[in-house]
């Protein structure tokens, strides 16, 4: 718990994300190019999977990753909140959800562009990962609407911890009843039980890739959660004043 | 802690439910409806509705169920009934679960025990056997009610909360209306769905009702 305390202070985290946030930018901004470089220019076509089109790989794949780990890192931050009420962990929360739906809507959108030209179809009701991954965007959108809907902040951050924790616990549930559709999808390539098993010419890209919108990601996270808090700060300041005039 | 208020809870919502004139026929007038519209939509032809039919009434049943749950902890929050379940002494998960349950039995069990009608409507086959339909439309609804409870339970102090209800709750649906649609339909390799369909429902009923309490206490502040 201590050193959760530590991280829960926000004149420490202004402090921190005031040169982390920057270093963030530029370092994913330098994977995601080096990667589509890579993914684009250098490294061989995959017939097996589509031909070039296989090329989008190189950011559906990071954007599939950001999808499961931001709603994963949002439900954490809901929890961390409800229990201990650090307001960061809520401001945390906020910041990561209109995030985490645009990158899984970039799932959405890219696995549709890969899916067209190698399935023949834009939608695949029958497979299981882009139902989930569907499924998510809605459980996203739904935080989003409902702490919008709240006249306070401080219900805003009480029934969106509510609802992240309601949804996290079901998201293996939708995930099992999901998977009981057949999937034409491709199994998962690269976590697999024997390491991965996709070939390192395409695999260093990717991981670079993933790397970098991880990094872009939580480089905007943490702006988005600096204008909030200054935002907090002002909205105190200003009722200080007010109280005082 | 004493049973009085959540017999009392329970009491009023099948009163609230049966208040108004028309009851339980209220609901069952929509989900009828929302199915007839159906073949005037998409055609009359039997071997597509045959196809079709369950599913829709699967749908039918989803939005009954938001529809219903709209405004069931609106009042309470308006009328001070909240306030007072909070003061009572029996747990808020209890009261709530009661509640849910009063609607599901005014306005669930009704749209389950009419969906046999419908099913021969939709040209079901002879031998699909609609008694077992029935028992899986009541217990997806009742999974329904409790997910759709917790949203009602959110969006209490909203205004215009039913879109939002809808909004959260849908992804809750999934897993039941999946499990349901593969129970109902009977097709190979689902003989295991009328049982994870029943884990779903029993699933809801034991995680719903927590989430509902922590929500209505933040309605009460």
């Amino acid at each position: 718990m201590g050193m959760l305390s530590a991280f829960a202070n926000p004149h420490r985290f202004l402090a921190l994300s005031k040169w982390l946030a920057p270093v963030f930018y530029l370092l994913g901004a330098g994977l995601i190019a080096w990667g589509l470089w890579q993914g684009l220019y250098v490294v061989p076509k995959d017939e097996v999977q589509g031909g070039d089109i296989m090329r989008v790989m190189f950011v559906h794949v990071p954007a599939a990753w950001l999808a499961m780990a931001s709603y994963t890192a949002m439900a954490s931050a809901s929890f961390v909140w409800f229990i201990w009420r650090h307001e960061l962990a809520d401001i945390a929360a906020k910041a990561i959800a209109p995030l985490g739906a645009v990158w899984t809507a970039l799932c959405l959108a890219t696995g549709s562009i890969w899916g067209k030209p190698t399935w023949g179809t834009w939608w695949q009701w029958d497979d299981a990962r882009m139902m989930s991954v569907l499924f998510l965007f809605f459980l996203f959108l739904g935080y989003m609407a409902l702490r919008a809907a709240m006249d306070s902040r401080q219900k805003a951050a009480r029934a969106g911890a509510i609802l992240a924790m309601v949804g996290a616990i079901n998201v293996p549930l939708i995930k099992f009843s999901v998977d009981l559709f057949t999937s034409l999808h491709q199994d998962s390539s690269v976590l697999t039980a024997e390491g991965p098993k996709m070939a390192a010419v395409y695999l260093w890209p990717l991981l670079m890739s993933g790397l970098g919108h991880s990094l872009l990601f939580g480089a905007m996270v943490m702006t988005l959660m600096r204008a909030e808090i200054w935002t907090r700060r002002a909205a105190r300041q200003r009722a200080r004043l007010l109280a005082g005039a | 802690m004493s049973p009085a208020p959540i017999l009392s809870a329970f009491r009023q919502a099948l009163g609230e439910a049966w208040a108004g004139g028309a009851g339980a026929l209220l609901p069952l007038g929509f989900f009828a409806g929302a199915a007839v519209l159906v073949p005037l939509g998409i055609g009359t032809e039997p071997g597509m509705l045959r196809a079709v039919g369950p599913g829709i009434l699967w749908v039918a049943l989803a939005l009954s169920s938001l529809v219903t749950l709209e405004r069931i902890f609106q009042a309470d929050v308006e009328d001070g009934a909240l306030d007072l379940w909070l003061q009572a002494g029996a747990p808020v998960s209890a009261i709530a679960a009661a509640k849910t349950f009063a609607h599901w039995l005014t306005a669930g069990l009704p749209l389950a025990l009419m969906s046999p009608v419908l099913a021969l409507m939709f040209q079901a086959d002879a031998d699909v056997n609609l008694l077992s339909g029935a028992l899986a439309y009541g217990l997806g609804g009742l999974a329904f009610f409790f997910w759709g409870g917790v949203g009602a339970a959110l969006s209490a102090t909203v205004r215009r909360g039913g879109l939002l209800i809808a909004l959260i709750a849908l992804p809750l649906y999934v897993p039941t209306a999946i499990f349901g649609s593969m129970a109902v339909s009977g097709a190979a390799g689902t003989t295991a769905a009328p049982l994870l369909l029943a884990a779903s429902t029993l699933f809801a009923l034991a995680v719903a009702p927590f989430a509902m309490a922590a929500a209505l206490r933040l309605a009460a502040d």
